[in-house]
């Protein structure tokens, strides 16, 4: 059973993060780009541990971790360079 | 063995110094001067002093020995596999040689004490002069040729920076460098030459060498290995046609003349042929070579000698005349050639190093070494004028003097020998060059002492202090008591030649003898002196026909020669490396593939080992993503901000990738390498334009494309051929798996190759992640200090600039997390030996954490709160690192041997500990450290004038304007909102 809504939730963040791609691409601006990385990162995020529930293991889970921790400060940074042109100042 | 056994087994009972101490005094004495200069200059000469005194003394202790016809041996193996080991002996020849170097060495140490000038650094002088002479003893007491060659070396290189020690004159450099270049090459060719005899003889031991001379001569290889070891002899010892280094090695202070050019680093070459004598002498080509180059160098280094106005050029060239004349006695390939030849290296250092120094006397009192603006100095310089007299007349070859006696024997040995079939022209040669060697030297003492006293010397003549006449009265005994009295120094003399040809040559039964009847030679010499008489009283008519006769200069063909190789080489390079990226990328992939083309052609053809794994839509979902964004990056490739947007996906989905396929060690790196690399080239992009000019034309393009999709083509179809194969041989992986535990303590397989199986390889890596970080520090310092600066500074926004510098919610958010993402590092750290994870992840975690405080505070305020440089850090990490794998030494185990057990501390569960983990807190710290250290270089870089530093973590701070209306927070208000909302306002009106 829980397979099943497993195999529904991949598809659909893995939808998702197709969607979040082209969003990427097509832009058009450097905001909306930036956005969809955002979107993606948290997609992996989904991705990664629905993996690891669907294969039963936990050692995915430091994976998730870090990039939910570390994954925001990409973005963070280039938000930065759009707005101030310098992201340490 | 112990080296200290064998010797103390050969010697019997006496006492003596270990071979290797004596070689390796002056190389640890070199740091002494260096140091010592501080101290003083009479100490800094007196610990030079003592240091070749204790050398010479450690050869002295061996003298009982030698003189009974022993050899004392060394040995230390090394390399043996390589047949490389540190093996020494001590024969007579090498002993006279040692003799000579450090004897002489410590006259010339205590001359240059007075002679160098309170200008130059005496430290540096005698730290360089220690590792020649080192150089040097170790060339005449190896044993292993490849030893040898090492020293041999390093003679050229000390050399190379005795002769430049002027560095402030064009013509030390330029000498310098020319010596170095012609040594340097002749080095080259003899490592060749030696690596030949080695591979005849079957080893690299002279002591086995020497007794397989039949075996060599026979070889087809004896030709090419003599003509190569030649070329090394030749340019060492300034022979005919490599002389040209030796006079533009003149630039030097005096006592390097007198040491290197006259006494030793040239006497190299003659030692070299002298010691491979047994082997390579005695056949046609060694004779024909040899002595003719010898003669042809001893007479034309006279011919120009006579024209020379300097004095040490003049004795320059009369080195090489004489090495000339050594070289051909060595080339007659008979044991008398050779008696004579090693006699006459003794005179010759004696003398030739006594007339250098009293020509640095004549330069030092009047100013001018110029022999046109010199003479009459007999009476204002009376020491110098006699011991000059003395040296000159013994070089002339007067009798009474020991040089008489040796070119005596020359002459007797030239009337015996035949060249080219023709009877009598060696011995007409050698006459001629006796006769311009008389000319020269009694050239050197009219010109530059008789005649009348002039009124204009630059300088007032008188003599010196003692320091610097007593070392060349000192070689004037000798000179003086071998002259008089040849047989005292028979039996040394013989004792060296036996070793020279070897023990089953017959020793000759000439005896050294003053007085040999009425012989030819002793008429060829009659003859020499009063023709050298008859060129001194004409000339000056005789220089004038020289200098208007054209000749080749050597320098200009040197320089000519080298300008051309330089051309060529720029030509060739300045194709393949032009600055432009495309070119450099163009031309790698072009021969990566056409070199994989060809050994797939060439190679064995290919069946797949292995069947396709089913394509999983997640796993097509993801590789569309990856294409799509690897083909938009290319299309959208000109803005360089949305290049790096899309390079966030492919790192992200790579990641996704390894997690995917069971790497989540690799998964995690690549996250956090991921962040890091965006706010590195986010750095970076402040210094870009955000768009990329286009620069190339739609042909190259065209090439250039055609070549990236060959190139990626290739890569795919040879992945894809990998995938498909069996491995070729059996994996590592299985051993790892098996050992990981067993031997590392570890579950965690990448961790423990990591710090254990591999730790070595890990060091190393740090090491150089360290170096690449302090290279970045180091370009940022130059550029900050130079014209750059200003530059950088007054760079405008490319773009309009919204919202604060250090926003609030950044701040904050920031701040709560920095302890998480801390205690995150932390649990990484301690877990990766078994689990995935690891110092290296932890680094880097730990860096986006501090790095993230740099971003949402500034750069002033964060960097006031770090305490610690990131040197320091990177330090520490390779400290750490190798102090762990040093630990290892003090239970007797190969450098980083992990060791690990069990702890068990009440209130926690057992825990492992391996040493592993204080060399993965090392890697940890070099991490933190290297990336750290190149993200504030890059920041400190991008730093523009007018930026603000601000005392406050935020621009807003809703808690100070709380504060605002307490009399105590008055002190917060000109920073508090309102100002900063007024500058906000400000600047967007500036910028707009």
């Amino acid at each position: 059973m829980i397979d099943i809504a497993l195999y529904i939730a991949l598809g659909a963040v893995g939808l998702a993060q197709l969607l979040a791609m082209a969003r990427l691409v097509i832009g058009p601006h450097v905001g909306d780009r930036i956005l969809a990385l955002d979107t993606m990162v948290i997609n992996a995020i989904g991705l990664i541990i629905l993996m690891g529930i669907l294969w039963g293991t936990q050692i995915y889970f430091e994976s998730a971790m870090i990039i939910a921790m570390l994954g925001f400060v990409s973005t963070v940074a280039l938000a930065r360079f759009v707005l101030r042109g310098d992201i340490i100042e | 063995m112990p080296a200290g056994l064998v010797a103390a087994r050969m010697l019997g009972d006496s006492p003596a110094m270990s071979l290797f101490l004596i070689v390796a005094l002056p190389f640890l004495g070199a740091v002494l001067p260096g140091l010592m200069i501080q101290a003083g200059r009479r100490t800094c000469f007196l610990t030079t002093l003592l240091t070749t005194a204790a050398a010479a003394i450690g050869l002295a202790s061996h003298a009982p020995a030698i003189l009974r016809g022993e050899t004392v041996m060394a040995r230390l193996p090394w390399l043996p596999e390589l047949g490389l080991d540190v093996n020494l002996f001590l024969d007579p020849l090498g002993f006279m040689f040692a003799g000579l170097i450090l004897g002489i060495g410590l006259l010339i140490i205590t001359y240059a004490r007075y002679y160098l000038s309170r200008d130059d650094n005496m430290g540096e002088f005698y730290s360089y002069l220690l590792l020649f002479q080192g150089a040097m003893v170790g060339i005449v007491l190896s044993d292993n040729i490849l030893m040898l060659l090492v020293f041999w070396e390093l003679t050229s290189l000390s050399s190379f920076l005795l002769i430049g020690f002027w560095k402030h004159l064009p013509e030390g450099r330029q000498g310098a460098r020319m010596a170095l270049t012609v040594t340097g090459m002749g080095g080259l060719a003899m490592i060749g030459g030696m690596l030949i005899l080695g591979q005849i003889a079957g080893s690299y031991d002279l002591s086995v060498i020497l007794t397989k001379g039949e075996m060599i001569r026979q070889s087809p290889l004896y030709l090419p290995a003599l003509i190569l070891i030649l070329l090394g002899c030749f340019t060492k010892s300034a022979q005919f046609p490599f002389h040209f280094w030796l006079p533009h090695a003149m630039a030097a202070p005096t006592p390097v003349s007198a040491y290197l050019h006259s006494a030793t680093m040239v006497k190299a070459g003659l030692f070299l042929m002298a010691r491979l004598w047994p082997v390579l002498a005695g056949t046609e080509a060694w004779t024909v070579i040899v002595s003719s180059a010898g003669l042809a160098t001893m007479v034309i280094g006279a011919l120009i000698a006579i024209f020379k106005n300097d004095l040490k050029a003049l004795l320059a060239f009369s080195t090489v005349s004489q090495l000339g004349l050594i070289t051909f006695l060595l080339g007659t390939g008979t044991p008398f050639g050779a008696m004579a030849a090693v006699f006459h290296i003794l005179n010759h250092a004696s003398f030739k190093a006594a007339l250098f120094m009293t020509a640095g006397i004549v330069d030092h009192a009047v100013h001018s070494r110029d022999m046109t603006r010199l003479g009459g100095l007999r009476r204002l310089m009376p020491i110098t004028f006699a011991i000059a007299t003395l040296a000159g007349l013994s070089m002339a070859g007067i009798p009474l003097l020991n040089g008489f006696i040796s070119k005596e024997m020359m002459l007797e040995e030239a009337l015996h020998t035949t060249l080219f079939g023709t009877p009598l022209l060696v011995a007409v040669v050698a006459g001629i060059g006796a006769l311009l060697s008389a000319a020269y030297s009694f050239r050197l003492i009219a010109h530059t002492f008789l005649g009348p006293e002039r009124t204009d010397y630059p300088a007032h003549p008188h003599d010196p202090e003692p320091g610097l006449w007593l070392p060349p009265i000192l070689l004037m005994i000798p000179v003086i008591v071998l002259g008089v009295a040849p047989f005292l120094a028979e039996p040394f003399v013989k004792l060296v030649t036996g070793a020279v040809i070897g023990p089953g040559a017959q020793l000759p039964k000439e005896h050294l003898a003053l007085w040999h009847g009425l012989t030819p030679a002793l008429g060829i010499s009659a003859a020499a002196v009063l023709g050298g008489l008859l060129i001194l009283s004409v000339q000056r008519p005789l220089a004038r026909l020289w200098d208007a006769a054209p000749r080749p200069e050597a320098k200009a063909i040197f320089d000519a020669l080298i300008g051309a190789i330089v051309a060529a080489a720029r030509l060739l390079t300045s194709r393949l490396h032009d600055g432009a990226f495309t070119r450099y990328a163009a031309i790698m992939v072009a021969a990566v593939l056409a070199a994989g083309l060809h050994a797939w052609f060439t190679g064995s053809g290919w069946t797949p080992g292995r069947e396709m794994l089913p394509v999983t839509p997640a796993a097509l979902a993801a590789w569309a993503m990856l294409v799509v964004a690897s083909a938009s990056l290319v299309v959208i490739h000109r803005n360089r901000l949305a290049v790096l947007v899309l390079m966030g996906i492919i790192g992200l989905m790579v990641s996704v990738g390894f997690n995917y396929f069971s790497a989540p060690d690799l998964a995690l790196t690549q996250i956090s390498v991921e962040v890091v690399t965006i706010i590195l080239l986010l750095l970076a992009l402040n210094f870009l334009p955000n768009r990329s000019p286009a620069e190339s034309g739609a042909a190259r393009r065209l090439r250039d494309g055609l070549i990236a999709l060959a190139g990626g083509g290739a890569a795919a179809a040879l992945i894809y051929v990998i995938l498909l194969s069996d491995f070729p041989a059996a994996s590592i992986s299985d051993y790892h798996l098996a050992n990981s535990y067993k031997g590392g303590g570890g579950d965690n397989v990448v961790n423990v190759i990591l710090v254990d199986f591999r730790g070595f390889d890990t060091f190393g890596e740090i090491i150089v992640l360290g170096i690449a970080a302090l290279v970045i520090y180091a370009l940022t310092e130059t550029l900050l200090s130079g014209p750059v600066r200003a530059r950088l500074l007054n760079r405008g926004y490319e773009e309009d600039r919204a919202g604060d510098a250090h926003p609030l919610m950044m701040v904050v958010l920031t701040r709560v997390m920095m302890p998480i993402i801390l205690m995150v590092g932390v649990y990484i750290f301690m877990r990766g030996h078994n689990e995935p994870g690891g110092g290296f992840v932890a680094g880097l975690v730990v860096a986006i954490a501090v790095v993230m405080q740099y971003m949402a505070s500034g750069f002033e305020w964060a960097a006031k709160r770090q305490r610690y440089p990131y040197h320091g850090i990177i330090g520490a990490g390779v400290l750490v690192a190798g102090l762990t794998g040093i630990g290892a030494w003090f239970v007797g185990a190969p450098f980083l041997t992990s060791a690990f057990g069990y702890v068990t501390l009440p209130p926690l569960e057992k825990f492992e500990l391996a040493t592993a983990m204080g060399f993965d807190l090392g890697v940890f710290l070099a991490v933190v450290g290297a990336v750290m250290l190149s993200l504030e270089s890059f920041s400190r870089l991008g730093r523009r004038a007018g930026t603000e530093v601000n005392d406050h973590p935020m621009d807003i701070d809703p808690s100070r304007s709380a504060r605002r209306t307490d009399p105590m927070g008055q002190l917060d208000a000109p920073a508090g909102p309102g100002h900063s909302a007024d500058r906000a306002a400000s600047n967007q009106a500036e910028e707009s």
